[in-house]
């Protein structure tokens, strides 16, 4: 497999360079030809503006942008060969959904019948050939992120950005969408990045994720090791849903025993092999850690650890408790209907394979279950 | 549903009467004075009835200004043309330069542009007569005094912040995205500003050209000042109506009609696309 696409320390400063807003920081980021790359993170962390610097909309203030082969960070966006689909859509109002579609093929002088063929294969898949004698205007919201979708996906680029694609559509549809549009992607060959708000999306989509904050790059690797070894604090507690529980824990050892103080008089004991002897050492020499377990992997065990229960919702295929736990709130997940109330006390383990360890200053993971990060 | 009721209906006809009335009356009085002689305007007291004549709209077009004791000569015709030239040529001069500015206000944010843009509408405040007199003598100097290129130039004080302000929100309503999504197709910045931005700015371009025309066409002291006899306006040229022996209001009255129904047909027609342009999208649909 070849790089298609390589930022190289890319910066973007909105306003004057080191002063104005520094909205993205030092990505460095190669995504393979015929990959999907899902962009994941909150609000304003600088998504939109890392596709805008490859689209060449936004100038790139530091680094380089490599595109099959050339770098492109000071070529006009008509010279990469990207196709974009726009977080508004910005369909030209002056033309009808379907002239909207065809113009990119219509420009580079295509035959009519094949143009034709295209924008009727794209539109099926997307579930718009009702509208497409009408003008952007006059169709609905979500209509227009699709027809904003149809115009991107028609086109033969190199690579296709996709902003937020289906952030308007009703949760079945985009399921369903979801699926076709991989399909679509793959059996062309085709490079996608997809700005995402949505988890499930990312998990579905893509082959490898990107997690940004504030600017900066946090995680790029595939959803599995995203979910299994998050690289910081900020990755494990952001992806999955319920969140990671977090615990601030103080480890020490205790007659050969690996003791994990989370204050309250909650202490966790874990036998002295239970991890492997570096995840040990170190544990031991930062003494001061974050402790991170999913919901999925707290289990209620009458050894464990004692928790008052302050809520438990059904949400009809799966249970969510919450209990105060150590000095904060825990959350667990069972699959069944969990018989306990609010006022109940319950009694969770958290075993050493399910333990993710972070350092307590920067948040970078440590230890995933027995082994190091 | 129509929650109005039939007495609000005939309130309001007679408020809207009233309103245009007084709006429309001066107008009205002006017509019908163009079509009688300075003696029935001037009988006291005034009266609508008269027996019409076109004695007044003859002179102008004739060239012959007939008043009781003589008759003189008057450029009212060629000062029409005048008009009409120096307004048509002024606002397509502002267009061409106005537009693309306007654009590129609108969407580069260089370093000052503000600034510059600010300068350029603040032309507007400047009082015509300071400008003048300098400008008066470089005229001179350059040989632009008294030529329909000179006035032109000048009636870009006019004309230019007009339609650089206007034209440039329009623009700046335009979203950007729209050019981009354009732009990545393949097309290059030219094409872009071609296809895209100018046909939808296009009603914000025609009212601006309006308007332009409008105080073009009004404007009196820069010609008065810089054009001669043949170049002057009709706005300059109305002056020949006071004559030694009294103020022909019958011509002058006939003379407002005549200059005031191009920037009236003009306004008929602009609006009538105006709105099109406007609801273009929605109608359509
Ligand atoms: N044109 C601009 N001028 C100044 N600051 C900007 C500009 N565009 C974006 N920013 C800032 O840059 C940061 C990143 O914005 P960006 O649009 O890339 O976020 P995003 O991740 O796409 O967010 P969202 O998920 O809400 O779309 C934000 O803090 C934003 O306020
Ligand atoms: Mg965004």
């Amino acid at each position: 497999m070849t790089v298609l696409l390589k930022l190289s320390g890319v910066d973007k400063f909105y306003g004057p360079v080191n002063k104005g807003v520094h909205a993205v920081q030092n990505i460095n980021m190669d995504v393979m030809k015929g990959e999907i790359i899902a962009l994941l993170g909150s609000s304003g962390c600088g998504k939109t503006s890392t596709l805008r610097m490859i689209a060449g909309f936004e100038e790139t203030s530091r680094g380089t942008i490599t595109l099959a082969g050339r770098e492109v960070q000071a070529l006009p966006p008509v010279r990469r060969n990207v196709a974009m689909a726009f977080e508004g859509y910005s369909l030209y109002p002056t033309v009808t959904v379907g002239e909207n579609i065809a113009f990119a093929l219509k420009a580079a002088r295509l035959p009519t019948a094949e143009v034709e063929a295209k924008v009727r294969e794209v539109t099926e898949m997307l579930e718009i050939t009702d509208i497409l004698d009408r003008y952007p205007t006059s169709v609905s919201g979500g209509q227009q992120q699709r027809a904003s979708l149809a115009r991107a996906l028609i086109r033969d680029a190199d690579l296709h950005l996709l902003d937020e694609p289906m952030g308007q559509l009703e949760p079945q549809l985009r399921t369903l969408l979801r699926g076709r549009i991989k399909h679509y992607i793959k059996e062309r060959g085709l490079t996608a990045i997809l700005v995402t708000h949505d988890q499930t999306e990312a998990n579905a989509l893509a082959d490898r994720i990107a997690v940004m904050e504030g600017g900066v790059l946090q995680q790029f690797a595939t959803p599995q090791t995203i979910k299994e070894a998050p690289a910081n604090l900020f990755t494990g507690t952001f992806v999955g849903e319920p969140p990671m529980n977090v615990f601030a824990a103080e480890a020490s050892d205790r007659d050969g025993q690996l003791q994990l103080d989370l204050g309250d008089g909650l202490h966790l004991t874990y036998a002295a092999d239970a991890f492997a002897p570096d995840v040990r050492a170190t544990l031991l020499a930062r003494k001061q850690i974050m402790l991170g377990v999913r919901p999925y992997a707290v289990h209620r065990d009458t050894h464990g650890a004692r928790a008052q229960v302050i809520a438990n919702q059904w949400l009809g295929d799966q249970s969510h408790i919450a209990a105060t736990f150590a000095q904060g709130t825990i959350v667990l997940v069972e699959h069944d209907r969990a018989d306990v109330a609010v006022g109940d006390a319950i009694h969770v383990r958290l075993a050493p394979e399910d333990l993710h360890v972070f350092d307590k200053d920067t948040g970078t993971a440590l230890s995933h279950g027995a082994q190091m990060a | 549903m129509n929650t109005i009721s039939p007495f609000e209906t005939v309130l309001r006809g007679i408020a809207i009467t009233l309103v245009i009335l007084f709006f429309m009356f001066p107008i009205f009085w002006i017509v019908l004075m163009s079509f009688q002689t300075n003696a029935t305007i001037l009988q006291v007291p005034p009266s609508i009835f008269f027996e019409p004549t076109l004695q007044n709209y003859r002179g102008l077009i004739t060239g012959q200004l007939v008043t009781d004791t003589s008759s003189l000569e008057i450029r009212f015709m060629s000062n029409l043309f005048n008009s009409l030239f120096l307004s048509t040529a002024s606002v397509a001069v502002g267009l061409m330069l106005g537009v693309p500015a306007a654009y590129a206000f609108a969407r580069l944010k260089f370093r000052g542009s503000e600034d510059i843009a600010f300068t350029l509408l603040s032309f507007r405040f400047a009082p015509p007569l300071l400008v003048l007199l300098p400008l008066t003598i470089y005229f001179q100097q350059l040989g632009l005094a008294n030529t329909y290129g000179g006035l032109i130039w000048v009636y870009q004080l006019i004309v230019l912040p007009l339609i650089l302000w206007i034209v440039r929100g329009y623009f700046e309503d335009i979203p950007a995205d729209i050019e981009y999504a354009y732009r990545i197709a393949g097309h290059r910045w030219w094409t872009t500003f071609r296809k895209i931005a100018l046909p939808l700015a296009g009603p914000g371009i025609a009212a601006a050209a309006l308007l332009a025309f409008i105080f073009a066409w009004n404007n009196f002291v820069f010609a008065l000042v810089l054009a001669s006899a043949d170049k002057q306006p009709v706005t300059v040229g109305a002056l020949a109506f006071i004559t030694a022996s009294g103020v022909q209001y019958g011509q002058i009255a006939a003379g407002i009609i005549l200059s005031i129904a191009p920037t009236f047909a003009l306004a008929l027609y602009a609006q009538r696309y105006l709105v099109e342009g406007l609801s273009l999208g929605a109608v359509k649909g």
